[in-house]
Order: structure tokens, then C-alpha cells, then sequence
């Protein structure tokens, strides 16, 4: 079966195994985990749950694949998800009748103009000044947050238009709308990346960014390319963190994320040394940080405590990742055979 | 003399220094009530964690590492000490020694991890920051006031200078630490392994210096300090929440640039970092005198000064290096050290 051989290949194996071994687990000990029930025309349970939950980390898990596979990093995505909702909030204005202050979509494309704007920065900083991508993106970590709670005068501003509200709590044939966004993201760029040359492109300037400039490829363009679609990316995702609680949060919209989404893209497969990238993989990687953060829930643990758990995974992925640690391991199972 | 003074080393710490002067000389100026020894001195007192937390981290990046989890480490400190002093009632001394060695034992683990499995130093001290949160809340998911006698004691006392001046043992701590810092990195044999590692990693190798045992020992200390700086702040706020040292890697890490040392590494010093406290001090204090603008601003100038003086250490790169060194470093991800 060439399909099955193909799938072992791609490393989207692991990742799904991983995820597979988390729902066994949940559906021999958390009772109901797989119950769905049709509520007003839309599924709910805690499969659908953990779809919607996870479509934020999904959305900024897309951009940050790319920049990953150009052996980059960029560690401003939840500032900019702040920054993100920060606009599209103090555009439509916390009118409590619901008439916004400026129309929905200019709020957006504002938001969208925004973030991408903050990416441009990042990209510029990475491809034309230079600075290594975490001291570039470090940058605007700081500034970022920053810059959020300036914007809305370092309070919690809430929203009451009620059409905004779609993009993180509404429901489109039967499913959560965020889940369309993702879907649709996602198709886009794995057209633009798989059926051009621009994924390959993207790859080599990864593997080694002089080999790529000498033949013919504009490394710093792709360079700042990528940076530019991982601000766009933040930027949408943080219009459906806004959406999803009606408030921008400069201080805690988006906080940690950035560590949620490198997560999800290396556990994805995603090597963090550049060079290949798995954008089906990522979106697994998101979908199992969620699936375990929602089986602590279940389990009555403290949220905050789930922390320990990501950390460990953390460990265990990088330790598997690490061809060092991959040589000891196979050197002790050789010697035992050679003994033997 | 001069032209010593103005060697390449001595460039950005004399810019720093200028800036410092300057900021502290417009606040001077500006507002009324801000020039005093008083106010000079507040900054240390102020931000004695920090520069406890800053001196580790210039270890780590001068050996061209990055250590992420420092905040965190902050706040298991604090979570620590309050709840060992408030629940379990024990020796406030008996405390400080077992949160000092946790925090060791934590950034010893971490070294560890980065030297024996050559992992990336920032995916590791950013798994360390996730542990770190995390335990604050197993210790506990409330804020624990300290009214031990003798935390009390260290937070209220004040050390007596010249005239009414003074300064806090918190800020006497901070001091001391930078001094064993500076001698460690300017004048041991630790100290020049470690701008050696950070040069080229390889090249110490070959050199026979003890690598593995430096890296190991240079996130162990950062551990050290992030544990020491914990204390110093359970000092100032006198109680443990899971929440303190939020995002405080980055100030310790802006700090460190601002203060002149390399990215990239090899190239730094404990002085330039105690100037870029300062710096970082006094952008605080400027804005709380301006009084109109939101404290939100610290960032967006701090974010700033970071910017700004990554520029200008590309620039002064890019003028010192060889053509073949330029084509090299005009790709950023081919100077990250691996």
C-alpha cells in the first residue's frame, strides 16, 4: 500500500500517534470525553471543544511553521495577537448598545494591516539589518505588549457588536466558524507552498541561506516573507481570541502563546535547525497540547498546573529530537545485541 | 591613554555610560526633586533583583546561550520561601540555603540537558520557564504573605552612607554579587573559558578547555542567580505570588544588551550590565516624574534602547568584518552558534 508507506514517511506518524495515544487515554478514563449531542443546530462535546480551543494556536502555529523551516524563530506572535485585538477593539468601541464606532471590516483590515505591519518590522529587522531572529523578534516581545496596552490605555476594553462575535464563538453548518478560518489558512498556504516553488524555496533558505542565495534564490525575500505571514497570521488569530471573550486584554491576550505555538510546530515535526516543514503536523501539535490541557481540566487539576506537563513534553520532544541523545540510546541497545 | 580608552571593547560601555549621564542629567534638568544621591542609590535599591538576575545572564549569553527561564525561576523562588517560612515554619536562613540550592539544582539540570544532548539552549530554558510557572502553582495557587521576623528585618533596615543616604541590604546583596561577578569573568580561569566558549565553541574545545564543565556551571550559576534574585525581591514584596518575575527574563535580557554585551557572544562585561540596570532604571523613573505617561511606555522604550543598540552592534560588525565574515553574517540564521 504505497498511501500507507507514504504516510510513515511523512513524519506525521508521530504526531498523530501521540494524539491517538492521548484519546485512547481519555476514552478509557475520562468518562463522556467522546459524547456529542446536536444543541440548536450545533454539535457541542469536548471533541468540538477542543477544536475551537485550539484554533488560536492553530492560526499562529501556520506562520510560525514557515519561519521554523527558514531555521528562524519569532517569539513576538502573542504580543502581536494583543496588538491585534487591541486595534480591532478600540475601533469598534465598547458601546454598550452594540453600534460599533467605525464599520466591522475597516476594524479588521485595520487589525490585519496592523499585524502585518508588526511582521514587515520583524522581517526587516531579520533579513535586511541582519539581527538573529530571536534578538529581532525579542524586540517586539517587549515593545509589543507594550505598545497593546498603550493602545487601550492599559484597561480591558469590552465589546458588545454583536457580528464580531462570530469569529470565535459562532457556528457555521454545524461547526465553530474559527475552525473555517483555520481551514482555510491553512489550504492557502499549503497551496502557495506545495504547488509553487516557494515552499521549496522557503526550505533551502532553511538548509543553508548562502547555498540558496547562490543559486538565484532571494534569500532575504523569502526571509522577509515569512515574517510578514507570521504577523498576518497573529493578526487573524488574535481577532478570534477578541472575538471569543467580547474583551481585548492587552496584558493577557495572547500571553504565552508564542511558547503554545512553537510547541505545537516542533512537536508537529518541525525541526527547529530549519529545513523541512510540516504544516499538517503543526496543526496536530496544536491539536494535542489542547487535547492535554483539556484531559488535566477533566481530571480536576489546577489549570496553571498543566504547565509542568507541557514542560516535561517539551523535555521528551527535544530529548527524541536530539541525534545525540537518539546515537546513546541506539548504542545501548547495539552493545546489549553484541554481548548477546 | 586614549586610544586604549576607545578601544573596540570599551565602545559600547561608554556609550551606555554617556547615555546613562544623559538620561539621569534631562531628569535632573527636567523635574524638580529627581537629582539627589538619594535618587541615584534608589536605583539599586530598586532594582536589586534585577541586576542579580542580569549579572547570571551575562554568564550565559556572553557564552553565547540564552537562558529564558530566569522569571519563572524568580517566581518559584518566592513561592518557595513563603511557603517553607508561613506553612512549614522553618529557619528563615535554613530557607534562603534551600531555595539557593533548588534553584542550582534547576539550572544544573537544564545545562545539562543543552551540553550532553547539544539541544538548543532557548527551546530548553523556554521548557524551564513552562516547569518553573508551573511549580510555583503545586506550591501553591495563592498569593502567601511572609511575616517572618527576620524577612521583615531585611526588608525594613536600612544601611547607612554618607549623610542620610542609604541603601538596602537587598541593593548591598546586588552589589556583592556584581563584584564576584566582574572578578569571575575578568580575572579567573572560569571566567575566560567562558568568553572562549562564546568566541567559538569549537575552537575551546581544541584548546582543551573544559567545556562541558564550564556550560554546565555557567547555567548553574544563571539558576543560582535567578534563586538569589527571588530572595531579594521576597525582600521587597514580602510575599510569594505564583505570578512574580513575570516576563522579567526579557528586562534581564534587554539589560544585558543594553549594556554592551554580544548576542552572538564572546564579548561582554558585568559593568556594561550594571550600567544597563541603570539605564533601565531610569526610564522607569522618568516616566513615573512625567507623570502623564502610562507605565506601559517602560516596554515600548526599553524594546527601543534593545533595537537601537542591536543596530548599532551590527553596524560596528559590519565595518570591522572581512568581506568573506560579511557574506556570512548578512544571513542571521548562519551566525546563530548551534
Amino acid at each position: 500500500m504505497p498511501s500507507a508507506r507514504s504516510l510513515g514517511r511523512t513524519k506525521l506518524v508521530w504526531p498523530l500517534a501521540a494524539l491517538g495515544c492521548l484519546l485512547l487515554f481519555n476514552f478509557f478514563f475520562t468518562p463522556n470525553f467522546f459524547h456529542m449531542e446536536v444543541k440548536e443546530g450545533h454539535l457541542y462535546g469536548n471533541l468540538i471543544d477542543i477544536l475551537k480551543n485550539a484554533a488560536p494556536i492553530m492560526l499562529l502555529a501556520i506562520g510560525l511553521t514557515l519561519v521554523i523551516a527558514t531555521k528562524g524563530i519569532d517569539i513576538s506572535v502573542g504580543s502581536v495577537v494583543a496588538i491585534s485585538a487591541g486595534v480591532v477593539a478600540i475601533l469598534l468601541g465598547g458601546d454598550l448598545a452594540g453600534h460599533p464606532k467605525y464599520p466591522l471590516a475597516v476594524a479588521i483590515v485595520a487589525a490585519l494591516a496592523a499585524s502585518t505591519a508588526a511582521g514587515l518590522w520583524n522581517g526587516i529587522l531579520v533579513s535586511r539589518i541582519g539581527l538573529q531572529p530571536i534578538i529581532a523578534t525579542l524586540i517586539l516581545f517587549v515593545a509589543g505588549r507594550g505598545i497593546a496596552m498603550v493602545l487601550t490605555n492599559a484597561m480591558v476594553i469590552w465589546l458588545y457588536v454583536k457580528p464580531f462575535a462570530i469569529f470565535g464563538q459562532g457556528y457555521w453548518l454545524g461547526l465553530p466558524f474559527s475552525i473555517y478560518l483555520v481551514a482555510g489558512l491553512l489550504l492557502l498556504t499549503a497551496l502557495v507552498t506545495r504547488r509553487t516553488a516557494i515552499g521549496l524555496f522557503i526550505e533551502s533558505v532553511g538548509i543553508n541561506p548562502t547555498a540558496a542565495r547562490f543559486s538565484g534564490i532571494n534569500a532575504k525575500n523569502i526571509l522577509l516573507g515569512v515574517y510578514v505571514f507570521s504577523g498576518f497570521c497573529a493578526g487573524v488569530s488574535g481577532l478570534v481570541v477578541c472575538s471569543t471573550v467580547m474583551s481585548a486584554d492587552g496584558n493577557n491576550a495572547g500571553n504565552l502563546y508564542e511558547l503554545d505555538a512553537i510547541l505545537a510546530v516542533v512537536l508537529g515535526g518541525t525541526s527547529l535547525n530549519g529545513g523541512k516543514f510540516y504544516l499538517l503536523g503543526s496543526m496536530v501539535g496544536a491539536l494535542i497540547i489542547q487535547t492535554l490541557t483539556t484531559t488535566i481540566y477533566a481530571f480536576n487539576v489546577a489549570p496553571e498546573i498543566s504547565q509542568v506537563v507541557k514542560a516535561l513534553v517539551v523535555y521528551a520532544v527535544s530529548l527524541l529530537q536530539s541525534e545525540r541523545f537518539r546515537h546513546r540510546i541506539a548504542g545501548v541497545f547495539l552493545k546489549g545485541r553484541t554481548v548477546a | 591613554m586614549t586610544r586604549r580608552l576607545l578601544n573596540d571593547r570599551n565602545v559600547p560601555v561608554l556609550v551606555i555610560l554617556a547615555l546613562f549621564l544623559l538620561m539621569f542629567g534631562w531628569g535632573s534638568v527636567a523635574y524638580t526633586g529627581f537629582f539627589s544621591v538619594q535618587n541615584f542609590l534608589n536605583l539599586f535599591i530598586d532594582n536589586a533583583y534585577l541586576l542579580i538576575l542580569a549579572v547570571g545572564m551575562t554568564f550565559v549569553i556572553i557564552s553565547g546561550g540564552i537562558d529564558l527561564s530566569v522569571g519563572s525561576m524568580l517566581g518559584l523562588a518566592t513561592m518557595i520561601s513563603a511557603s517553607l517560612l508561613e506553612k512549614q515554619h522553618l529557619n528563615p536562613l535554613l530557607v534562603i540555603l534551600i531555595v539557593l540550592l533548588v534553584g542550582t539544582a534547576l539550572g544544573f539540570f537544564m545545562g545539562c540537558l543543552i551540553q550532553f544532548f547539544d539541544l538548543p539552549p532557548f527551546i530548553i530554558t523556554l521548557a524551564g520557564l513552562y516547569l518553573a510557572r508551573g511549580l510555583c502553582y503545586v506550591v501553591s495557587l495563592d498569593t502567601i504573605a511572609i511575616n517572618d521576623g527576620f524577612f521583615q528585618a531585611a526588608a525594613h533596615s536600612q544601611v547607612k552612607l554618607i549623610g542620610d543616604n542609604f541603601v538596602s541590604p537587598s541593593a548591598v546583596i546586588a552589589l556583592a554579587v556584581v563584584a564576584v561577578g566582574a572578578y569571575v569573568l575578568r580575572f579567573t580561569r572560569f571566567g575566560r573559558t567562558v568568553y572562549a566558549i562564546g568566541g567559538n565553541e569549537q575552537s575551546a574545545l581544541l584548546m582543551g578547555l573544559p567545556v562541558a564543565r564550564t556550560k554546565i556551571a555557567i547555567y548553574s550559576l544563571s539558576g543560582f542567580c535567578s534563586a538569589l534574585g527571588g530572595i531579594v525581591f521576597t525582600f521587597y514584596t514580602l510575599s510569594g505570588y505564583a505570578l512574580d518575575g513575570k516576563g522579567m527574563e526579557l528586562d534581564a535580557i534587554a539589560t544585558v544588551v543594553i549594556g554592551g554585551t554580544l548576542l552572538t557572544g564572546g564579548v561582554g562585561s558585568a559593568f556594561g550590565t550594571v550600567l544597563g540596570v541603570l539605564v533601565y532604571g531610569t526610564i522607569q523613573v522618568l516616566i513615573v516624574f512625567q507623570g502623564t505617561l502610562n507605565s506601559w511606555w517602560t516596554r515600548i522604550v526599553i524594546g527601543f534602547l534593545v533595537f537601537l543598540f542591536c543596530f548599532l552592534q551590527r553596524l560596528f560588525e559590519a565595518r570591522k568584518g572581512t568581506t568573506a565574515v560579511r557574506t556570512v553574517s548578512q544571513v542571521p540564521a548562519a551566525t546563530a552558534s548551534g
